[in-house]
Formats: C-alpha cells, structure tokens, sequence
C-alpha cells in the first residue's frame, strides 16, 4: 500500500471512528486500520439507530406511517412524506388534483435545498471552513419558518395525506417563498467566492473519494452522487412523477466523481431546484387539494360536524381497522429525494394496513461504498469523504 | 396473453431459460416476473448482459414472509419467503421486478455480489431481518441488530415489541 522504499515498517493501528465522532453526523463507526495516516483498510458498523421503521409500517395504517417517514432522512422530512404517498395513491390508483401536485413539488425542493444547504454547511465545517455553516444554516432557518408556518412543524411536518395534504398553504406563503428564492442565489454566490477557488478547499476535495462512472452503478449511487461521476441520471427526468414534466430544469452532471464534483452538483442543483418552484408558483392552480373521495381523504369539518354521511366517513378514516383500504397488490414507487433514489415498496393484502413496507434508502447505499472510497487515501480524507456522501444515520439505520 | 404481445424482458427469459418463468404480472404498470431458484443466478446475469434489455442497475434486494397471506403460500407450493429484486434499466428507463419463492426448508439462493457490488449490504440486511443465506456471500454477517442477537424482526412470527430483550438485557455482563 505504502510506496515509500525507505519507510520504517511498523505495525498497522486500529483507530475507531465514530459513534460519537463530530464528523459522523449522527451515530456512524467505521473501524478504520491505519499504517501512519494511510487508511489500510476500513469496516463500517452500523444499527446504532436501528428502530425498527419497517416493521412498525406493518402495524400502523397508511396514513400513521408519514409520521415514521418524517424521521427517516431528517433534513428533508416533506420529501420523504411526498415520495411514501405516492407509494400508496400508486397503489390505490388514483391521482390526486393538480393543485396538490404543484404544492408538493413545491415544498419537495424547498426542502432539497435546505438539505444542501446543511450538507453544505456541515461538510464544509468538517473540512474547516466555519463561516460557510452558518451561512447555510441561515438559509436553512428561513426555510424551516416558511415549513413551520404552512405545516405547523419545523421538522416532524407529517404534512402530506394519503390522496392529499393537511392542510392548503397559507396566505402570503407565495411572497414568503418569493422573498426566499430572490435572497438564496445571493448565498451562494458568496459561497463560491469563500470555497470554489479556495486552494485549501480544491486540495481536501479535488481528487478525493473518487468513484468512476461504472463503480457508481455497480455500487448503486443515485442522486447526486451518481450525477457528479457523470451518469446523466434524474427520476425527475427519466420517470416524471408529479406532474415534473411541466417544469424546465437541467440536471447538473460532473466529471471526475470526487468531493468537489459533488460539492458542485449539489450546489447547481439548489438553483435548479429554485428554478422549479419559481415555475411552480408562477403557474399555481386553483382548486381543491384533496382527491374528492371520502373514503380516502378526510371529509371537510363543515362535513364532518354538518351531516351524518361526513361524520360516519370520517369515523371510518380515523377508526383503527377501517381507514384506507387498498387493494391486495404492490407496488414500488421511487422519488428523486435530495440524496438519490428513495423508493418505497409497499405489499397489501387488501386490509388498512401494509403487509410490509420496505424502503431503499440512498444513504445505506452511499455508506456501502465508503471502504472503496478511502481505503489507500489518508485519514482525513475520511471526513471530506462521509461529509460529501451525507449520510443521514436516520435513513440509514431507520 | 399470447407469446407476442409478451413484454420484450419475458420473451427474452422464456427464449433463454424455458420453464424458468412461474408467474407474469404487468400491474399498475410494473412489470414483474417470478422465476424458479435454481437459474436466478444467470438469469440476473443475463438480464444484466443482454444489449437489449440492459438492466445494469440493481435498485433493491429485500423479502417477504407471505406466512400469513394463504392465496400466495397455495400458488408457489407453500414457500414461506420471497426474496424480491428491483432492476433498473438506465439506458432503456425500464424497471423490472423479479421475485423467487424461498422454501423454509431449504433457505438459501445465490447470491448476487458477483454481479452488482451493491447486492453486498442489501443481501446481508436481508439476511438479518429474515434469516435467509445468500450463497457464496464474501460477507455475510448480521448488519443492522447486533452480532448475538437471536432471530430475525421482519419475520411474521417475531412479535412487534420483541421477545423481552429489552428487558433483560444486562448492561453490566455486555461490558464484563
């Protein structure tokens, strides 16, 4: 491994990286066997966060579980809302009003870029730069009050519904959005200036935890990941769900598949991403939200309290036993989440509860493939490396 | 259905493994094939290879314990699991699902880390939550539970709240 003839040989150490380490954001251990500062080889241990989320779905009816979805990648909770309901109106086969889709897709990017924005922050404090992460969690925080103010939470949203959403968003959230998206490209752009030349930042990245093309689909990257090797890849794109079609984007592709290839794709993905719910605002259609069948979606309050059929059908949507009911089948539905492809696969037998659910997390795929990228590189390069993956040890474990 | 009107992976299956294809279903536009155990290996590598079919992108491997569902254990001669793949064509953007009824009695298939580097992580997590051994694994160990832990979650028998391992779980023995 060493290519040093005249090293003095000495016996491999045995560094434990984690549990509780500030780079792992969140409760990853690799076992790491180092000669000097060259990685020999490395082990990830993972289940420290393990709870059980799949088996908990075959207990809970279709609608409980957005709640156990919003603790799966916890920077971007509406995401992972959005993708397990259409997983399940998939399954019922139905499609929910336009007006609904838009908000979706709406709130979807929003909340790929407060991803980014903390993956930004967090992996470029991790290599040193401190100013970067309070710029991103400065983003981050504006859009977690336009979260707040249109789902009630900041980070447990839970704000879709199956055939639909809560509740509609508020008024003034177009201007707050607005406001949002003129102030964001200004970040940035200060970003760049702080890290795009930056010799120290293209040193620690440049060259670093390379994947090639090829290694990236046998390893089973998605997202952006996948995109900074070169693949041309986006379920945006190549399987258009909620109405993605209608929106002009491009998907930013890299070159070499190292750090700074994915530091440059997430960040051109923001502006893309913000391109999308400008266009998505601008062309906001009116309507109801909800699929306009109460057997699946929550009869209005008026309904509920004004007449028996509303009140007996809301009983059944809420009663444990009852609720939505699809039929016996299943499906795999897979979104484009900001960290690669987040799919649901999803069994019914037909009664108010999944027989099972299984979700493909992209983080324990990217975890996967960690040995292979800094096994021969040095110990630091562990940090840059984890730091542009961006495990989430929520979806990781789940 | 006739042979014509097959989509093009089902053809090219039955084409290059007679008899290897149990069941056909194209549901809510999923197309999925359940086959026999003993060619799953290369068949997966075909379906790989193939220039036309192309699907070079494994997405998922998992299983299911249909124990409770009687319709499904009856069709596939009472065999308890399925193991279920998810491939992924990127070049066709076509996705295929392939299911394989495992027997209790005989719990293991191939695995397929030969063929997809990712099969590595999903096949041991498989392995964890139902119990099923993937042949010639390079790694098979338990992934998301811990080393010594007996049984296995995902399968229908182990109840919800587990087995009382939490109760009686000793700290000071784990640590001794």
């Amino acid at each position: 491994m060493h290519k040093d003839p005249d090293r003095v040989p000495g016996e491999p150490m045995t560094l434990n990286f984690g549990p509780q380490h500030p780079a792992t954001h969140g409760t990853l251990r690799i076992v790491v066997e180092l000669d000097g500062e060259t990685v020999l080889k490395a082990t990830p241990h993972l289940g420290y966060l393990h709870t059980g989320f799949e088996k908990l779905g075959e207990h809970q009816d279709y609608n409980q579980f957005i709640v156990v979805t919003d603790r799966m990648n916890y920077l971007s909770p509406l995401s992972n809302n959005f993708g397990y309901v259409l997983a399940v109106e998939k399954l019922l086969d139905i499609q929910v009003p336009k007006r609904c889709e838009y908000i979706r897709v709406i709130l979807a990017e929003l909340s790929r870029i407060a991803d980014h924005m903390v993956w930004l922050g967090m992996g470029a404090l991790d290599l040193g730069a401190f100013t970067v992460m309070l710029y991103g969690f400065e983003e981050r925080e504006k859009l977690y009050s336009i979260f707040e103010k249109t789902t009630g939470a900041r980070l447990t949203t839970s704000y879709t519904r199956v055939g639909g959403l809560m509740r509609d968003i508020y008024d003034g959230f177009e201007e707050d959005v607005r406001r949002f998206l003129n102030g964001f490209p200004k970040t940035l752009k200060e970003v760049h200036t702080l890290l795009t030349r930056n010799r120290i930042w293209m040193d620690r990245t440049k060259g670093v935890g390379v994947v090639s093309a090829e290694d990236a689909i046998d390893y089973g990257f998605t997202g952006p990941c996948l995109r900074a090797s070169g693949v041309d890849w986006d379920l945006r794109k190549a399987e258009p769900y909620s109405s993605y079609e209608a929106f002009n984007f491009d998907v930013p592709i890299g070159a070499n598949g190292d750090v700074y290839d994915r530091y440059l794709v997430r960040m051109e993905e923001m502006i893309q991403s913000g391109r999308i719910v400008r266009q998505a605002l601008d062309n906001l259609p009116d309507g109801p939200i909800n699929v306009d069948d109460y057997k699946i979606s929550l009869p209005t309050k008026e309904d509920a309290y004004g007449n028996i059929e509303g009140l007996i059908h809301h009983f059944k949507i809420v009663m444990d036993g009852h609720g939505v009911q699809p039929p016996v089948g299943e499906v795999y539905c897979a979104t484009e989440a900001p960290n690669g492809e987040l799919g649901f696969y999803i069994v019914s037998d037909g009664s108010g509860k999944a027989y099972r659910i299984r979700i493909r997390p992209p983080s324990f795929i990217h975890f996967q493939a960690v040995p292979h990228m800094i096994e021969g590189g040095m110990v630091s390069d562990i940090v840059a490396v984890l730091g542009s993956l961006n495990i989430i040890a929520g979806e990781l474990d789940r | 259905m006739s042979e014509a009107q097959q989509p093009l992976a089902v053809q090219k299956v039955q084409e290059q493994y007679p008899d290897a294809i149990l069941d056909v279903s194209d549901a809510r536009g999923e197309l999925t094939i359940t086959v026999r155990k003993d060619v799953i290996y290369e068949l997966m590598a075909f379906l790989k290879n193939d220039s036309e079919l192309a699907y070079n992108f494994l997405a998922d491997v998992t299983a299911v314990d249909y124990s409770l569902m009687e319709d499904v254990l009856m069709k596939y001669d009472y065999a308890r699991f399925m193991v279920i793949y998810h491939l992924l064509s990127t070049e066709k953007k076509e996705r295929l699902r392939v299911k394989v009824p495992v027997h209790e009695k005989a719990l293991s298939i191939p695995s397929m880390t030969s063929i997809w580097k990712v099969a590595n992580w999903l096949e041991r997590e498989t392995y964890d939550m139902f119990g099923i051994t993937f042949e010639e694994h390079p790694d098979l160990r338990r992934i998301l539970m811990p080393d010594d832990y007996e049984g296995h979650p995902l399968r229908k028998d182990y109840p919800l709240r587990g087995r009382g391992e939490r109760e009686t779980f000793n700290f000071e023995q784990q640590n001794a």
